[in-house]
This record gives C-alpha cells, sequence and structure tokens, in this order.
C-alpha cells in the first residue's frame, strides 16, 4: 500500500465547492465525508432513498477528481468471477489441449505455471479497479443486492485494498482508489461491511437545497418556479403515500413545466402533471386531494 | 479531547449503539484530520464513523447535542444549533456571519434578559421571528422564552420536557402560525388564496414553527448542560432506539417513529425470506442444464447445475385480541404479516374481544395494510356484551365456526395478553386446535414476569401451544416472524 499518496482535498469547504462546479450540489455532512475518506483511505456506504443522487455522488467525485469510474453493478447471484476475477477455462483448455501434440516431455508443473497466468486471468471490476496504473474511483452499486456471502468477497478489497489470488498471490492497489457503496438498504448490511466504512446518509434535500438543484439542472427555470416546485415537493413527501417523489423526478418535474412554458404552477398545472412526480395511481389521488381539496374521484 | 470522545462514545453504548473499536479508532483519527472549529463538519465527521445506521442516528444526535453543546461561548452554541439544523441550505459563509451577529445581539440583550422584556414584546418578537425565519432572532426569543416562562430549577433531575412543554404553552405557536397566515392572507387582497397556494404557506411556517421550537428545546438542553453537566443528562434523557421500544408502553411520538420503522422492516423482511427461499442450494444435480453448461468447455462438466427446491409455503392463520392496551401491539404484528404475505400460501386474520370475526377481507380490498388496519376498527363485528377481553367466548365461537378450516398445514398465531377478566378460558379450543393444526404459537406483548399474575392466565392456554414467545419490541416481532415463515 502506498502510503505518501497525496491527499486529493485541503478541506471539506474545497469539496463543497469543487462539486458545486461539476453541477452536483453537496451539504456539509456529504463534503465532510468525501473529505474523510480521503484522507483516512477508507470506503464510503452511501445510503437513502431512490433517486437522491447517491451513484451521481460517486460520478462526480471521478469528474472532479479526474479519474476513471469503475462501476460494479451489483445484483443477486453475483459471485466472485463477476466482481473479482475469473480464470479464462476455455483459453485454458486450448493451451492444454495445444500443448498436448507437440511436447509431450514438458512436465505437468511448467504447464501449471503457465495457464495460471496473468495471460488467462479475466479481471473483473475490483480487482481491475486495484490493479489500474491511472486514478480511479470504484462505485459498488447497490451493494443491499447481492447476498450475505458476495458481500464478503469485498472485505478485503474495502479494508485492505488488496485481492488474494490463490494461484497469483496477492495483488495490491498500485494507488488507493475512492470507493463508494450505494444501498437502498432492502436488507440490513453486515456488520463487518459497515465497519469498514464510513456511513453517509443522503436523504431528501430541503427546500432550499433542492431549489438549487432544480436551478441548476433545468437550464431556463425562473427563480419563483423553482422555490415553488420545491415548497410542493415538499408538501407532497409529507403525505403518507407508498413512494415519495425523488430529486430526479423534481427534475423530471421541472423540466416538463419549463417546456410547457410555465412561470407560476396554478392548481390545474399541478393536476394536470402530478403522474410525473408519483408513479401510483392512488398516491396521485391522495396527493391531488389534498393539495387541492378536491375530492378523491373515484376513476381508477 | 481523546478523553471526550471517549466519555461521548462511552454514552452513545450505553443508549445502545453498537460502536465498535476499530470505529473508534477511526471516529479519533477522523476528528485529528479536520478543523474543529466547524462543528457542523465536527458533526458529520463523527457521524460518519461512528454511526452506521440511519435509526440510530436521532439517539446519536441527541447525544451530541448535550456534549458537545457547552464547550464554547453559550450565545455562539446556540447559532450554531441553528446552522446545524438548516445545515443542508446553510453554506459557510451564512454560518459564520449567524454566528458573529448573534454575539452581538446576545451581548447587548444579556443572559437573564428575560425580565426586561415584558410578554407582549416577547410575544411580537416571537411572531416577527416567524415571519422573517431568521436564525438569530429565532435564537434571541428562544432564550427570551426559556428565561421567562420555563421556570427551571436548578439540580432536579429532569431531562427538560417538563421545560419545554411548559415554554411551548406560553408561547402558543399554533396561534401564532394562524395569525401569520391571516396576515399573509390579508396581503393577497380580494382574490385571497387558492387552496394549494393555502397549504404551501402552512407548511413553510409550519417548518418554521418547527424551527422554533427546536431552538427552545436546544435552549433548554444547553442551561441543562450548565446546571448538572453532560454525563448527568444524558443518563435522564437516554430512550431506547425504536426498535427496542416496549409496544405496550409507548408514547405517541414512539408510536409514530415506530409505525415509520414498520414499513422499512416489513420490506427487509420479505426481501430476506424471498432469498432464503430462492437461495437454498439443495436441490438435486440439473442433470440436462449440467451437459448443456459443459458444451463450453469441451464436454468437462466445470460447472454443475443443480434444480431449484421449492419447499412449501405455511398457512397463517392470525387470531388477535384487540381490546385497549394490546391493540395497538396486534395491530403492529398484522401489519408484519399481511407486509410478507407473499411468504405464505394463505393469510387467514380473525380479530376479537369478547366476539371474534373475521378480518381477511379487509385485507385483501386494501392496498396498503395499514388502510386495512384503520377499516378493522370500524367494521369487525368484536364486540359482544360489554366490549372486555373474553378470550373463553372467542375462542368458542372460533371453534363453532372455523375450526373445520383448520389443517395440518397451517399454523396458528394467537396474540394477546390472555388477561381475560376472570371468564371461563375454554383452553380445550387451543388443545384442539393444536391437535389439528401444524403449530400454535402464542405471542405474549407482557414481559413474561407478568404471566400468570392477576387475571392473565396465559399458562392456562400455554400448554396446549408449541410455544408462548414474549414479543415486546419490533426487534422481537421481527425475529418471530422470520423464523415462522
Amino acid at each position: 500500500m502506498n502510503d505518501t499518496t497525496t491527499p486529493r482535498f485541503a478541506s471539506p469547504d474545497e469539496v463543497n465547492d469543487r462539486l458545486n462546479e461539476v453541477d452536483y450540489l453537496s451539504d456539509d455532512a456529504i463534503a465532510a465525508t468525501v473529505f474523510l475518506a480521503d484522507r483516512l483511505q477508507k470506503p464510503i456506504l452511501v445510503e437513502g432513498p431512490a433517486g437522491t443522487g447517491k451513484t451521481q455522488l460517486a460520478k462526480s467525485v471521478a469528474e472532479l477528481t479526474g479519474a476513471r469510474l469503475i462501476r460494479l453493478q451489483c445484483y443477486e447471484g453475483l459471485d466472485e468471477s463477476k466482481a473479482l476475477y475469473e480464470w479464462n477455462y476455455r483459453k485454458q483448455l486450448l493451451r492444454i489441449q495445444a500443448g498436448q501434440g507437440s511436447a509431450e516431455d514438458r512436465d505437468w508443473s511448467e504447464l501449471e505455471e503457465d495457464i495460471f497466468d496473468e495471460d488467462f486471468l479475466l479481471t473483473r471490476p475490483l480487482l481491475e479497479a486495484i490493479r489500474a496504473k491511472d486514478p480511479v474511483v470504484l462505485l459498488i452499486d447497490e451493494v443491499d443486492r447481492v447476498e450475505l456471502e458476495t458481500e464478503a468477497l469485498m472485505l478485503e478489497i474495502l479494508s485492505e485494498y488488496q485481492v488474494s489470488i490463490p494461484e497469483l498471490g496477492t495483488v495490491t492497489a498500485e494507488q488507493i482508489p475512492m470507493v463508494f457503496l450505494t444501498s437502498n438498504n432492502t436488507r440490513e448490511l453486515s456488520e463487518a461491511l459497515k465497519r469498514r466504512c464510513l456511513f453517509l446518509h443522503v436523504g431528501y434535500p430541503d427546500v432550499e437545497r433542492e431549489r438549487k438543484i432544480v436551478e441548476r439542472r433545468v437550464p431556463g427555470i425562473s427563480g419563483e418556479l423553482a422555490l415553488q416546485i420545491a415548497q410542493i415537493v415538499r408538501t407532497i413527501r409529507s403525505m403518507e403515500l407508498r413512494k415519495h417523489p425523488s430529486v430526479s423526478e423534481t427534475i423530471d418535474w421541472a423540466r416538463t413545466l419549463v417546456v410547457l412554458g410555465k412561470e407560476e404552477i396554478d392548481e390545474n398545472d399541478a393536476a394536470e402533471t402530478l403522474h410525473i412526480l408519483l408513479k401510483y395511481q392512488s398516491d396521485i389521488e391522495r396527493a391531488r386531494h389534498e393539495l387541492l381539496g378536491t375530492k378523491p374521484s373515484t376513476r381508477s | 479531547m481523546l478523553d471526550v470522545l471517549n466519555d461521548f462514545i462511552v454514552e452513545l453504548r450505553r443508549a445502545g449503539l453498537p460502536i465498535s473499536l476499530t470505529e473508534h479508532v477511526d471516529a479519533a483519527h477522523a476528528v485529528s484530520e479536520i478543523d474543529l472549529a466547524q462543528r457542523s463538519v465536527f458533526k458529520s465527521a463523527l457521524r460518519a464513523t461512528l454511526v452506521k445506521s440511519e435509526d440510530h442516528r436521532a439517539a446519536f444526535d441527541s447525544v451530541f447535542e448535550i456534549y458537545f453543546a457547552d464547550r464554547r461561548d453559550p450565545t455562539q452554541s446556540d447559532a450554531d444549533d441553528e446552522s446545524e439544523d438548516d445545515s443542508d441550505d446553510a453554506d459557510d459563509e451564512a454560518q459564520g456571519q449567524g454566528a458573529k451577529g448573534l454575539k452581538g445581539a446576545g451581548k447587548s440583550m444579556g443572559q437573564g434578559g428575560g425580565s426586561t422584556m415584558s410578554a407582549e414584546e416577547l410575544a411580537q418578537m416571537l411572531e416577527a421571528a416567524i415571519r422573517s425565519n431568521d436564525a438569530q432572532m429565532r435564537s434571541a426569543v428562544a432564550q427570551q422564552a426559556v428565561s421567562r416562562y420555563a421556570g427551571m430549577e436548578p439540580g432536579r433531575p429532569v431531562g427538560g420536557t417538563y421545560y419545554l412543554y411548559r415554554t411551548l404553552r406560553n408561547l402558543d405557536l399554533d396561534a401564532v402560525l394562524e395569525r401569520v397566515l391571516e396576515e399573509q392572507r390579508q396581503a393577497k387582497g380580494e382574490a385571497g388564496m387558492s387552496g394549494l397556494e393555502e397549504r404551501l404557506a402552512r407548511d413553510e411556517l409550519g417548518a418554521r414553527v418547527e424551527g422554533m421550537k427546536r431552538a427552545v428545546e436546544a435552549e433548554i438542553r444547553r442551561r441543562l448542560v450548565e446546571d448538572r453537566g453532560a454525563e448527568a443528562l444524558a443518563r435522564s434523557v437516554r430512550k431506547p432506539l425504536p426498535e427496542d421500544v416496549d409496544v405496550m408502553h409507548a408514547s405517541r411520538d414512539e408510536m409514530l417513529s415506530l409505525q415509520r420503522a414498520l414499513g422499512p422492516l416489513s420490506r427487509k423482511l420479505a426481501v430476506r425470506l424471498t432469498r432464503k427461499r430462492r437461495h437454498g442450494r439443495k436441490g438435486p444435480l440439473d442433470f440436462r442444464q449440467t451437459v448443456r453448461r459443459s458444451l463450453s468447455t469441451g464436454g468437462v462438466p466445470i460447472d454443475p447445475r443443480y434444480k431449484h427446491p421449492n419447499p412449501s409455503k405455511p398457512e397463517i392463520v392470525v387470531i388477535a385480541d384487540i381490546s385497549g392496551s394490546v391493540a395497538s401491539f396486534a395491530r403492529f404484528t398484522l401489519h408484519l404479516v399481511y407486509a410478507i404475505s407473499s411468504q405464505f400460501s394463505k393469510v387467514r386474520s380473525f380479530v376479537f374481544v369478547d366476539n371474534i370475526d373475521e378480518v381477511t377481507r379487509l385485507f385483501e380490498v386494501a392496498d396498503d395494510p395499514a388502510d386495512a388496519i384503520q377499516r378493522i376498527n370500524t367494521e369487525a363485528d368484536v364486540v359482544w356484551v360489554d366490549g372486555h377481553s373474553d378470550y373463553g367466548h372467542a375462542f368458542e365461537r372460533f371453534h363453532e365456526r372455523w375450526a373445520e378450516e383448520i389443517n395440518s398445514r397451517t399454523s396458528v398465531l394467537i396474540l394477546g395478553d390472555a388477561r381475560n377478566n376472570y371468564h371461563a378460558s375454554n383452553a380445550w379450543v387451543i388443545a384442539d386446535l393444536q391437535a389439528r393444526a401444524r403449530h400454535v404459537y402464542w405471542l405474549n406483548p407482557e414481559p413474561s414476569s407478568y404471566w400468570g399474575s392477576g387475571d392473565s392466565i396465559v399458562g392456562e392456554y400455554g400448554v396446549h401451544c408449541d410455544s408462548v414467545v414474549e414479543v415486546r419490541t419490533l426487534r422481537q416481532l421481527e425475529k418471530f416472524v422470520g423464523e415462522l415463515a
């Protein structure tokens, strides 16, 4: 491990400003955690509801540090041959068969050494991030989707930044990559994993930050409209719904309103475009009822 | 600094947070890397290293406020509380200004300045603070209000809830909200506000009033810490984590947090159970698939495939007492069982007080278990004579009407404290159910030390059940339901 890695940031404020430059509006907690992750050389576990910019955070950090983003999308059934590395069986078989005809005298140990060589190794995202010579940001997306046993695979990488391959030995990182793990909290992650990470919860932003996000992401929107949008979204999030609107849905809604040429949202506009914010009919009915004071219609 | 950090972590552990030694070391490293003068950064650093679950955040926040609110100029710490609360939108510049500005304001007014201000002046200032949403003004008002109304007595071992209540009652924030809202309505002129506008204005003011409450709370906390020291105060405000709250004795706030915790909890449980079902690797070799896959490796079966085992899903019958004190417990359990109903081949539910009624259909028509539970109270026919629990009668009726439908695939869950008001027990019904069903479980929300005391006859029923389980908290409930499926 290279302990002399120079820190990427001088202060949390610098993180904040530079994230701002790449159009990611952070807050104190995000900036401080990213700063610490760099200083302490620890991965960040980002948790929070869907669509609040967890994945985007990793992408933005990669962008501002000029690093390559290596992404491992987790899913049920992900195993080490997809996450870490795999021996290229077919190529190895070919090698053995090709050897058989010509040189009978070659002994097995030589051949074994030959076929368990880096040439026959297929690197997968985790190993690739460790072996990279250039700066990288490793994003392990939706880590809560893999099973508990697979999670354990990542522990060595997350704490030691190394991978042990029985046939080759231990591969240690040339430089410490920044690592982000995201989770939608569909299950409890193991204590071992949590202990190795810094924890960051990204929730729904408050009105002021949401307004800024909307202004940043939707060109040509007026300040009043952005504020109004942020306020309506806050009100909707305070209701009891099956699914609350995420930040990305807020942005979609703002875009729609801008395309429609609205300067201000009146009751009609709100009623007609709610389906962009909310994805369940029962939610739409309820929000319409609470926002506008109309009776929920019986239409299904 | 390390000593304070150590005390802080000890207190967090006492509050129930699982903090390992590694995390403690990380926190110490983190603290050495940052600028301690920035309180919000300091807080984020501790949170990132010590708290690994969003559910524990409230507990962390309250301990943090106690341990790290008193280490500086009192007036300034208030300003920081504010900027902390609004940390999402406050950029550092504004924070700095707020702190400086307030220092001035606090000095000119003085610490015990409450006497210099009349009640009317305070009320006016409060209204102005709500109207302008100004952080300095808000904490100035909070200081004044606490001096004037809280009537704090030094040395009393309390957590401050009572002081908070006294202050807020005198401030009457709801009335202030209505007055400011009325003002805004007037300002709109003839046309008035549309429904939407009014709702938005109300929510905005509501958020400001909430900020005011927090400012008052912070002020009270600060004075309590000054009075009694951090450790003593932390002990009196210590609360159980949401998953450890005793359901039968939960306060209204705790009940709300329990309800909020229930949704994610049942979702997690469902995911876990689905996986458990799918990933039993004990299935027999799938010969066809294995051969098919071996073709790509020249006929060598490198990657054997297995058939998925398909264990049968249990049928569940829930029989719940929904009288008085145990009602909330029954609701939680029903909610949880229905949230994971896909894990069972069939779920039927019955509720009783002194008469029993089937409520399965309520869950079938409703999208959301919460809606169905709402309707149980109004639609189920559960009262026979006087509306006091009568387990014996309810069980007898159950046996008459539904016993035939219990078979060897059914697991029966009975929820209740078995406080039978000295009626006949009719325990033979349970014995008969046990003979018919696969399992009979009794979930009792009372602590096991109370079982059998007074009119509790859980012992009489218990001998006929496979097990009687104490389920007082969400954690216990989750564990039980997880093992059942």
